[in-house]
Order: structure tokens, then sequence, then C-alpha cells
């Protein structure tokens, strides 16, 4: 009951000077804030990279080519470069712990049927390309390519989600022929797939994936076709490119067989591609680690801002406190002429911390809440209005989502009310200990 | 020194327990209060002897620091005294402690400030019902209580108001009704008409006249000589010391209050 009273009390006189409660407050709330928001970005990160690294595997080991520095194809108008087919010849011979692998090549081109055209990318690969990029043929819509494709190095081909809507709006693909124009080849439709998401992009090392205008063909169709030197028309030049593979995608056999295999085949490769630097070997394991690792930086430095706001507040409170014991120690005389005890005017001022902190943590809770679907509009804001300088940010920026971490609101609430209780105690107790007489003659 | 206060009984004697037909509100006995400064050492007061009977009306007069409010201050235990013994009714509270003390005034006294002393925030019910608090006494009879005060003191249709919104004389009249709302032992007023003009003066005064009707013990400072002749005794202090207690005759009482009255109405006539 009397608890009851002084909690209406408390917020009574709080109520009396809003802009004052308010600013007080803005510390904890600032504080609260951070710590909700800060974790919410960190854990939004690591759960992308965590799902990106589950979809690529705990297994998997990734060989890409890189275009090597500029001043290493200097002179030569053909660049040639990358990673060959005796690489993997070598990686699968020289490193036993290898269980699968597929080679992957993957080439800008344009599709046409009849009078539509859409540009995509070619991949050559291997059966085994559809499990371990999670691709689906839709219902009814074929099959993905099959050994006996490779086998024969048949111009079929299996097209993706979004080729099929760009050439075949109001036709069913399968058994159609689609054709290449630099290639006059004409490769049969044998199977549709179901859209899949753009993989995002980890860190430096792997860039995103957009799956939505791929073409799949087996690898020796590609090899046979195709070949290996590429030429492009850019701006109005032409430009020769030689690669034999863009990318092996390997598979140890047990997890902890990843991290020597990706040692071995670094020496390996280093003998052909050291020079150049051409390759890059990517271990997904390892760029977990690294997520983690930021993670952890992530929520320390969200800390240590919740921390700093959270003393600042502290200071705060205890500031208004003190000003607010010294403006009212006429109405502390009077309350202890009438019987208030010590205790009772402790009480008091504590209770009004405590509504300070409280109230200070909860505006924070609700700006926090808020600032999720905030940020949510502002990326779409952003991606909607500038959308190459949002492009032009990492991905990591542009495919955040943050994830509230729940157990850092009662955490949080209970720091500030911490904060508040112990920057309070001061004043109360130096209101309270006030001579009531000297108390009631004050000015 | 007097050794003796207006109603005979000896200040000497040891045991103050209630003696004649009355009973005490307070007794004390060679109260003594010192303040300890820096540089010295101030004797508020050196050794006073009275009691008050219950049901008595005493106006303590004397020149500027005499002792005066020391003296209420002590009645009213809101401080401790140095040396003696101070009783109110029954109880010895120059040994009690701080919370003791503060149960003793949520309990027992009623104040009347001469600065009115209301809370800001508070309305004018929740002004009158703060000694209330403190007991943790709250129920819809204390309200009622509370509610019946402000009408006795006049501002029944002020329940709601706060300090700001009334008169100094409706805000001393606020203060009155919150010295009685615990039904004390006796109400300690200390220059409660200072602040007022002729007019609201004797209104107050008027109020202090019903309460001791009424049979409330009343102990009142003041400077002023018409005051003071209202009261039933005047117990004069001089450098901290007992210098003369008198009763005041009835015919003193009813000529102070004519004059008043007629100095009242004289006032009000020329406007
Ligand atoms: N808190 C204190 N500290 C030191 N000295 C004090 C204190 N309170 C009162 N005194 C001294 O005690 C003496 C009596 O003071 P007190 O306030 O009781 O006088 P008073 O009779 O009420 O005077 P006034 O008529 O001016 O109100 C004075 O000399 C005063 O200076
Ligand atoms: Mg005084």
């Amino acid at each position: 009951m009397i608890w009851l009273r002084t909690w209406k009390l408390g917020i009574k006189s709080l109520a009396l000077h809003p802009l004052r409660t308010i600013l007080t407050m803005l510390g904890i709330m600032i504080g609260v804030w951070a710590v909700i928001v800060l974790t919410a970005i960190s854990q939004g990160a690591s759960n992308q990279v965590q799902k990106q690294i589950e979809s690529l595997g705990s297994t998997t080991i990734i060989v890409r080519s890189q275009k090597p520095p500029e001043e290493k194809l200097a002179g030569s108008r053909v660049s040639e470069y990358g990673l060959l087919r005796s690489d993997l010849d070598r990686i699968l011979s020289n490193v036993p712990t290898i269980e699968s692998a597929i080679p992957i090549r993957e080439i800008r081109r344009q599709f046409t049927y009849r009078d539509r055209t859409v540009d995509g990318r070619l991949v050559g690969c291997t059966p085994a390309y559809a499990d371990v990029n999670q691709l689906q043929t839709r219902t009814g819509g074929g099959r993905f390519l099959s050994d006996a494709d490779e086998l024969k190095a048949d111009t079929v081909c299996v097209i993706s989600a979004g080729v099929a809507e760009k050439l075949f709006p109001y036709e069913e693909p399968i058994g159609k022929r689609v054709t290449i124009p630099e290639h006059t080849d004409k490769y049969k439709v044998v199977g549709v797939l179901e859209h899949r998401n753009p993989s995002a992009a980890i860190g430096g090392s792997l860039d995103s994936q957009d799956f939505s205008k791929d073409i799949y063909i087996p690898m020796r169709t590609l090899r046979k076709r195709i070949g290996d030197m590429i030429v492009t028309r850019r701006s109005g030049q032409f430009q020769t490119e030689i690669m034999e593979l863009n990318q092996i995608t390997l598979q140890a056999r047990e997890q902890d067989d990843v991290k020597p295999a990706a040692a071995l085949i670094e020496t390996l490769l280093a003998a052909n591609h050291a020079e150049m630097s051409d390759t890059a070997v990517v271990v997904p394991l390892e760029l977990l680690e690294q997520a983690r690792n930021m993670k952890l930086m992530f929520l320390g430095i969200g800390i240590l801002i919740a921390c700093i706001s959270l003393v600042v507040g502290g200071i705060g409170i205890m500031n208004i406190m003190l000003a607010s014991v010294t403006e009212r120690t006429r109405e502390i005389g009077v309350r202890r002429a009438l019987g208030a005890k010590q205790k009772d005017i402790t009480r008091q001022f504590l209770v009004e911390t405590i509504v300070l902190s409280f109230a200070g943590a909860i505006m924070g809770i609700v700006f926090g809440l808020l600032s999720l679907p905030i940020y949510r509009f502002l990326n779409w804001f952003a991606k909607n209005t500038m959308e190459e300088k949002f492009a032009a940010l990492p991905a990591a920026i542009r495919e955040a989502e943050p994830a509230i971490v729940i157990w850092t609101i009662p955490l949080a609430v209970m720091i500030a009310v911490g904060v508040g209780l112990l920057s309070g105690l001061y004043p109360a107790i130096r209101a309270a200990k006030m001579n009531p007489i000297e108390a009631l003659r004050h000015e | 020194m007097s050794m003796t206060d207006a109603y005979g009984s000896p200040a000497s004697d040891a045991n103050p327990e209630p003696s004649g037909p009355r009973r005490l509100a307070c007794s004390i006995r060679n109260l003594t209060k010192d303040y300890v400064l820096k540089s010295e050492t101030v004797h508020a007061l050196r050794g006073v002897s009275f009691d008050v009977p219950e049901g008595d009306y005493a106006a303590i007069m004397g020149p500027s620091g005499s002792g005066k409010s020391t003296l209420l201050n002590l009645l009213g235990c809101l401080d401790q005294p140095s040396g003696g013994s101070l009783f109110l009714g029954e109880d010895d509270i120059s040994t009690m402690t701080d919370d003791e003390l503060a149960e003793i005034r949520s309990q027992r006294i009623g104040f009347v400030f001469q600065s009115y002393n209301l809370i800001q925030q508070l309305t004018v019910v929740e002004n009158i019902q703060v000694p209330l608090y403190y007991q943790g006494r709250l129920g819809p009879q204390e309200r009622k209580r509370v509610i019946d005060l402000a009408e006795r003191v006049g501002l029944g249709d002020r329940l709601d108001h706060r300090p700001q919104q009334l008169s100094g004389g409706q805000q001393q009249r606020v203060a009155i009704a919150r010295s009685l709302v615990n039904d004390p032992l006796f109400v300690l007023a200390d220059e409660s008409t200072g602040n007022l003009d002729s007019v609201t003066t004797a209104e107050i005064l008027e109020l202090f006249d019903e309460l001791n009707e009424e049979g409330r013990t009343i102990i009142l400072v003041t400077h002023e000589d018409d005051v003071a002749e209202r009261a039933k005794r005047i117990v004069r202090l001089k450098d901290g010391m007992l210098h003369t207690d008198e009763v005041v005759s009835d015919e003193q009482r009813n000529a102070a209050k004519d004059q008043q009255l007629q100095a009242v109405q004289e006032l009000l006539a020329r406007q």
C-alpha cells in the first residue's frame, strides 16, 4: 500500500518536469537501445553468414579462378589464367580425403528462343552441381543434367526459372531448343528449375551468386562445343579470355579433413599459380569461424557503447536527483516534520530513480523494436531510389537482416534499473540524512 | 529563574507524574539545548521547566534569539534535547531514536508553521493527508476525516486546489487542518500569523479559539502581544531561560479579542 502510494508520488513528481524527466531518461534509453540494436545487427550478420555457410556445407572447399593483377597480364591481348583441368586431376590424385569434385565453368552469354532474348550465365557443370547448390526442378519441369548427358556430351540444357520466364512466357519450355548466338549450337531444354534466392556473399572471398538467369549444360559439352577461349565484345573491342575452369567445388570426407585438405590444395596449386596468383581457395568453415569472431567483435563494441551510455545515463540520473534533492529540501523538511522516517525519504527518491531508469529502459526497448521496421523501410527505400549507390554497398550491408536477440531485452532492463538504483542511492541517502529543522529553514 | 510555573507545580519535581486534576500534554524539566558550532557552542536553552496540561492554550514570547523556536522544535520532536527531560504524555522523548521520533511526530504532534509549508505538488486533500500517509492510514474513513477537516477550516470547496491557487490565509487553514488530522496531543504553532494581515490573523486566531474550546491543547510562539493575549497563559523566555509564566485572565482575553475585532471592522469599513 505504502509502496503503491510511493510509486504514484514518484511518477507525479517526475510528471511535474516532463522535459527534464525525458532528457534524464535519454542516457538510459540510448544504452538499452544500443544493446538491443547492436546485438540484433551482429546476430543478423552472423545468421546470414551461418545460413550461407550451411548452404555451402561444412565439408566444402571451394577453389576459384580469379583475375590476376593487371600488370601480370600487361602486353598480351589474350588473357589466359585460372584453374586448369590438370589442377583438378592433381588434387584428386594427391588429396585422398577429397570425396567428390565438381568442375564449373561460367560464361556470360546471350540466350535466344525465336525472337526473344535474355542475358545470362552459361554454366558448365556436372550433375552433382544441383545438390550442392540446392537447385530443384519445378513440378513437371523435367530433370537436372544426368551422368548420361555428361558422358555423351549432349547438347541439352537445364534452364533457371528466370530464363524460362523470359524465353518461354507462354510456352512449355521442355523439348524446345535454346540458341546461343555466338556458338550456333542449339540446346534442348530437359529441365526447368524452381526459383532460387541469390546466395549472399561471404566476406570478400566469395561473391554472391544470382541463380536466376542461368543455363546449365554438361561440362563436357561445354568443353567440346565452346572450348576454353571466350571472345567477348566490350565497348567496341574484342577481348579474348582463355580459362579452363572458373571453380572447383570439392567435398571432403569429414569436417576434420577440411583444413588439412585445403592446406594441401593450396600448396599443390602454388606450384602453377603462385606467380600469377590467379586462384584462391575458400574454406567456408574458416569463414564461419571468422564470422563468429566478427560477431564477438560486434557484440564487444555494442556492449562498450551500451556501457558508456549507461554510465552517462547514470551520471545524468544522479545529477538530476541531486538537483531535485536540493530543490526539494524544504519539502523533505516538511515531510520529516510530519512524520516521515529517513527510510521513507530514501524510498521516495529511489522510487523516482527506478521510475526514471525503468521508463528509459522501456523507451529504449520500444525504439529498439521499432528500429527493425525502420531499418527495413530505409533499406527498401534506398534500394528503390538509389539503385546504383545501393548496389555499390558491400553485400553484408545490403542483405543484412537484423535479428533481435530476446534475452538482451531483460538484460538491458536489469542493467538500466541497476544503474538507476546505484546512481539514485547517494542522492536519496543524502536527502534522508538531512536535519529536518535545517531542511525546513531552507529557502 | 522562576522555580514554579503558572499553575504552581514545583519545577524541581523530578517525578513528572501527572499531578492535580488535569493530565499533562507535556512536561519539561531542566531542558537544555546546545548548538555546537566550529568556533563556539551556542546555549539556546539553558534549563527550562514547565508543564502543559491537556486543554491548555499557551503563548511563548520573548525577544529574538531567546530560544522560542528551539523550544518548540524540541516539543515537536524535531530535535533531541542536550539535557533535561521532555515527557510527551507518559513517554520520555529525550532517549528516543530518529525513527521513534518520526513516529511520535506523525501520531501525536500537529505543526503549523509561519510559512505554511504545504507541499506544492499536492492538492489540499493530499496535503492534509500527509501525516496519515506516514502512518500508513489511507482508508476511506481517513479520507472522510480529511474532508471533514477541510470543511471545518472553511475549505470544503477547494479540495482539489493546489497551494499556489490559495491565499496565505487559506494556505494556513490547510496547514491547521493538516496539523489536526492525526488527532494530536497538541498543536504547535511557530509565528503562524506572522505572515498574515490583521483580518486573516483574526480569522486564524478565531479558529484556534474554537479548537481550544473543543479541548485541543495549543502552544504558539508569537512576537505580538495582542496575539499572545488571546491565549490562556503566556510563557516568556529570555536568554534561553524561563523569564515569566503568567495566566491571562478571561477579561484580558475578551478585551484583546474585542480590540482585534474592532480593528478589523475599522479596517474593513475604510475599504
Ligand atoms: N541550528 C542552529 N545552529 C546554531 N545555532 C542555532 C541554531 N538554531 C538556533 N540557534 C541559536 O540558538 C538561539 C535561539 O534561537 P531560536 O531560533 O530558538 O530563537 P527564537 O527565539 O526563535 O528567535 P526568533 O524570534 O528570531 O525566531 C539563537 O542564538 C540562535 O542563533
Ligand atoms: Mg523563531
